[in-house]
């Protein structure tokens, strides 16, 4: 299918390929496949009924019927996938259904609420329920992930575990839209920029999340594609302006046919949930609360009235609207403001000098903001960012120390997705293994690159490069990560046995966040010094 | 055992820090190295690769450990799994002088211990922590055919543990000493890592112990341990190793005549040869008495043990297996001809054949590779010879033939892929195709891996050789294929199975005659140093 052509065209033009010999890239696919088929007896325990009732959906249903409103939605997850009209449809708007899919985990379910989740034997466990079409298109788009410079890259791409993580135990398409965002980037870097503009349209249309770095495309692509003399330039706007608004109207057309757009809009953009998701994503708002939390306490032990608002922010599920006690409170707009403000630094440089060697920098920077301040944002989201750093992580020293440490933050965040005990050592263990492989490929990468380099007599020994390639605080964070880890595991089941279930969670959204907060202000800073 | 890294770990870091003063990278081999090195470059294993590589072997167990079982919802007599759990209720509830015996608590019909005391200690053991979470599963009587995810995932990680306890530190210790002691010849442009990957991912071994639920990583890794102690010449450590081994499961008695005909060689080279012999003779004795000390005190009870080890009614050979008698069993009905006593003669005399040579060979010349062909070979012999063979016995010549694995790396590929292919009927019994498929396919990238073993054996490959295995990949992969996807004739139900026992039995014969050849050029080769030695 479409993603077929993906492949060829980024193993035909993408320079970056070049540095690494097919069989070794062949072999790590197959590696990692190999490794994605013993995943597979897991989400092949699809409970027969619901297989066959979502057979019976996608059987072949009108376009016209295939609506999502109401509450009869989450059956249908996936239902599309099963025939080839709608298989085709959900490439372009698989984004409705991921959305859908993540409604789930932590919607206030009538059917199936999170406890219940919790509790249900593995083999029925119904968010796991899905159709062998869908692991075929998600395989294929984990496929397309590499457009990597160097064999190390490829590999901490296609062993990210917060993407096994993800689509693979937790079952998204993460690997199908990073894998376009990727390619959409390698155009960028080539300077193809149409075809990089409609693979990012493609990608706008399959989840609308990513549009949080449309703003820099769009500032990027009008200085850089559009420049030349005002006729040249106005043409190139208006080709760019068409071919984007084909893959929108291919998209969303049959929607606006059939006068369904309402129903698509209000699930794509559910202003009406909360600020913050059931299990907060690790981002700046997870301090709004806490500070708000805090003074109202603080406040009602001092005398003052302090309102306890009903739907709290800890109670496990978000109702739609979640009050703060003391604080003021936060809107959409108000989000969405922060957002286009602390994205502003990129998008100035990017007006200024729209160079398409920072660009990928530019772009994690505004995945970043957009994870950062964003309304309603998930923890999946941070892989938006730390795939395409991934990419750059070669790049110098301080990047890879940077992308090892969010990396492992950023996995470690998505962890409570997981958790049955028999997930637990595989979670532990593709996070250690990635830290593991990540240690010695960038500790051989840059012994080998920065040593020779240097004054030839001064070598350091083993334990100095030890010591500077995480550096101080990267090992009292990562130390204290564990400690968090054992809290939640060991301690907090000792003390308090079963009650304040919410705590260690608490916990690591919180940890998390510090190191997110630290990673932006980081990407900030490298953006106003080297761009 | 990082100890005994360390030491080379700084080695080879004094010597890339050499290199990098001397200047001699140029960029492009810099950015070569780094580009494919990442796992598998070095020569020596670091404590953090090994590290690495030990963590995927057991991420890799645990994935396959969440398929299912043998005899996984099938009453009645269920399988393995029911076996080691029916073990853990009798070694729990009962005494330790009942576990052998027919009373009626334990009814031996149903699953009886049939493994020497080691294994019914290890199952106490493993008895009381699961005993402590999950009590109902393990309640006597009341409990046969008890499954539960929890009591599951409990029973896997006593399987987990114990691999990650014995044959991970064994695996370790024998590949830094198989570099240390250089046992291998020139080491150059070999790559510890992978040789550790193939040891730890054994796909047959992780099938059967993850999958089918066994315990041979323990025997197995006892086993390693003890090849390993005597490499590195600690002989009294290597026979408490062994006699252990042979204590948790008969069947590590195929390795026997190697480890006796190594020690025995090499005690008569010492002084004192008498001595010597006595010497590992009492560890030896010493060590059984140890294992067996419930039971010694009266005769009648070590022979209770030893009829329930040895159960000779049971036939010359179960199921279907890739031996001699099995793969025969299709021209001539050895079961019908002979009585169980004369069988049971005539497969002594053939397995006493079968590993004389190399028997003698180890004795004439005790030598580090010798022994480890010699462990292949006499433990080849006796699944191919021997009295009541399971096809997961083709495990035992698996071992050494991976502590081969860089002096044969083909032939190696080749063996693990015929013995995958000997346990596909018992795989498919268990539902465990994919497993198998992904197993086996990790095995192969990881077996061909870019930069793994050394690129010139490769290019020594004759074209003739390249042409067989090729037939013979051809020939594996379409009896794959047919097991899978054609009905049986109804005259002969088992014709596949008999087809695909067949073929692997003819692979091994050729294989463990080629090996033999081998073990014996050895010793011209090490009786042709001497005599350079001597004219020099």
């Amino acid at each position: 299918m479409d993603t077929s052509i993906y492949i060829a065209q980024d193993q035909l033009f993408v320079p970056h390929m070049a540095n690494v010999p097919a069989d070794h890239i062949v072999h790590r696919y197959f590696l990692t496949t190999s490794n994605i088929f013993l995943l597979l007896p897991w989400y092949a325990v699809a409970d027969i009924q619901v297989q066959k009732a979502q057979l019976e959906i996608g059987e072949m249903l009108p376009l016209s019927k295939f609506s999502f409103g109401g509450h009869a939605t989450w059956n249908q997850a996936y239902p599309q996938l099963l025939c080839y009209i709608i298989y085709l449809l959900s490439i372009l708007r698989c984004g409705v259904d991921v959305g859908g899919g993540s409604v789930r985990q932590g919607s206030p379910d009538p059917v199936v609420p999170q406890h219940r989740l919790r509790s249900a034997s593995p083999l029925a466990r119904p968010h796991l329920q899905r159709s062998p079409p869908a692991l075929v298109l998600r395989y294929i788009g984990s496929l397309l992930l590499p457009i990597a410079r160097r064999s190390i890259v490829l590999v901490l791409l296609l062993w990210s575990p917060a993407l096994l993580i993800v689509d693979h135990i937790h079952f998204q398409y993460n690997g199908y839209l990073l894998g376009i965002l990727l390619l959409s980037l390698s155009f960028l870097e080539e300077g193809r920029d149409l075809a990089a503009g409609i693979a990012f349209s493609v990608l706008i249309c399959s989840k609308h999340l990513f549009l949080i770095a449309a703003p820099l495309y769009f500032v990027y692509l009008l200085r850089h594609y559009c420049r030349g003399s005002l006729w040249k330039a106005s043409g190139r706007f208006l080709i760019m302006g068409g071919v984007v608004g084909a893959v929108f109207v291919a998209a969303f057309g049959p929607f606006f046919y059939y006068g369904q757009i309402q129903q698509v809009l209000s699930r794509l953009f559910p202003f009406g949930r909360g600020l913050c998701h059931a299990y907060w994503a690790p981002n700046f708002w997870v301090f709004y609360i806490v500070i708000d939390k805090l003074l109202a306490v603080v406040l009602s032990k001092l005398g003052f009235d302090i309102p306890s608002p009903e739907a709290s922010f800890t109670g496990g599920l978000v109702g739609n609207s979640s009050h703060f006690a003391v604080l003021p409170q936060v809107t959409p707009l108000i989000t969405f403001v922060t957002v286009l403000l602390s994205m502003s630094p990129c998008l100035i440089k990017a007006f200024q000098k729209p160079q398409a060697k920072h660009l990928i920098r530019w772009v994690a920077y505004a995945f970043t903001c957009g994870f950062m301040f964003g309304w309603h944002v998930h923890e999946k989201a941070s892989l938006h960012f730390t795939i395409p750093l991934a990419v750059i992580s070669v790049d110098s020293l301080n990047d890879a120390r940077h992308y090892f440490l969010l990396s492992i933050v950023s996995c470690y965040s998505m962890f409570p997705l997981l958790f049955e005990p028999q997930e637990y050592p595989i979670k532990v263990l593709l996070l250690t293994l990635y830290a593991i492989a990540m240690w010695i490929g960038f500790s051989s990468y840059f012994k080998l690159v920065v040593v020779p380099a240097e004054d030839k007599a001064h070598t350091p020994s083993a334990s100095d490069r030890e010591e500077t390639f995480i550096g101080k605080f990267g090992t009292i964070y990562l130390l204290g990560l564990l400690g968090v880890e054992l809290w939640g595991q060991l301690l907090h089941p000792y003390i308090f046995g079963s009650s304040l279930p919410f705590l260690p969670l608490m916990m690591i959204s919180i940890y998390c966040a510090i190191g997110m907060v630290c990673s932006w202000a980081w990407q900030l800073r490298q953006i106003l010094q080297r761009t | 055992m990082f100890d005994d890294i360390h030491p080379m770990a700084r080695k080879t870091e004094a010597r890339g820090s050499a290199a990098a003063a001397s200047g001699r990278h140029t960029p492009a081999d810099v950015d070569g190295v780094a580009a494919s090195s990442f796992l598998w470059s070095t020569t020596v294993l670091a404590p953090s690769t090994a590290v690495a590589v030990a963590l995927f072997a057991l991420l890799i167990r645990l994935l396959v450990s969440l398929g299912p079982y043998s005899g996984q919802g099938t009453p009645s007599m269920y399988g393995d799994y029911e076996a080691q759990r029916h073990w853990m209720e009798i070694t729990l509830h009962t005494p330790t002088a009942e576990w052998y015996r027919n009373t009626a608590a334990n009814n031996l019909s149903y699953w009886g211990l049939d493994y020497p005391p080691l294994t019914a200690y290890q199952s106490l053991a493993h008895a009381f922590l699961i005993n402590a979470s999950i009590p109902e599963s393990l309640a006597l009587s009341s409990s046969r055919g008890f499954e539960s995810h929890k009591s599951k995932l409990a029973m896997r990680w006593t399987v987990l543990s114990s691999d990650l306890l014995v044959l991970f530190p064994a695996a370790i210790y024998f590949v830094s000493v198989y570099f240390r002691r250089n046992v291998g010849g020139d080491a150059k442009g070999r790559s510890s890592p992978w040789f550790l990957a193939m040891i730890l991912l054994n796909p047959c071994l992780i099938l059967i112990d993850h999958g089918h639920f066994q315990y041979n990583c323990i025997s197995l890794g006892l086993t390693l341990g003890a090849i390993a102690a005597i490499l590195s010449q600690k002989e009294i450590t290597a026979s408490i190793l062994f006699c252990l081994a042979i204590n948790h499961k008969q069947m590590s008695l195929y390795y026997a005549p190697a480890f006796f005909s190594h020690l025995l060689g090499k005690c008569f080279r010492r002084k004192n040869p008498i001595f010597e012999v006595l010497k590992l003779g009492l560890v030896v004795i010493g060590i059984f008495a140890l294992v067996w000390w419930p039971y010694i005190h009266s005769v009648q009870s070590v022979m209770e043990v030893i009829h329930r080890l040895a159960p000779f009614e049971r036939g010359v050979f179960e199921d279907y297996v890739a031996n001699f008698w099995c793969s025969t069993s299709m021209l001539i009905k050895w079961k019908r001809i002979f009585t169980i006593s004369t069988m049971r003669f005539i497969c002594s005399i053939a397995t006493i054949l079968a590993f004389f040579p190399s028997f003698v060979q180890q004795i004439k010349s005790p030598s580090d590779l010798g022994f480890l062909y010699s462990l292949l070979n006499s433990s080849f012999s006796f699944y191919l010879f021997s009295y009541q063979v399971h096809e997961k016995s083709i495990l035992l010549p698996l071992l050494p033939a991976s502590l081969l694995a860089l002096q044969e790396p083909t032939l190696f590929g080749w063996l693990i892929n015929c013995s995958l292919l000997s346990m596909y009927p018992l795989v498919c019994r268990d539902k465990l195709s994919l497993q198998y498929g992904s197993v086996l396919a990790l095995f192969a990238l990881i077996f061909y891996a870019p930069h793994g073993k050394q690129h010139g054996r490769v290019d020594k490959s004759s074209t003739k050789r390249v042409a067989l295995l090729t037939v013979g990949l051809i020939c594996s992969a379409v009896l794959h294929l047919v097991y899978l996807g054609l009905e049986p004739p109804k005259r002969y139900p088992f014709l596949f199975e008999a087809l695909i026992m067949s073929f692997c039995f003819s692979q091994f014969v050729i294989y463990t005659v080629y090996t033999n050849i081998k073990q014996w050029m050895l010793l011209d080769h090490s009786s042709l140093k001497m005599r350079v030695k001597k004219d020099s």
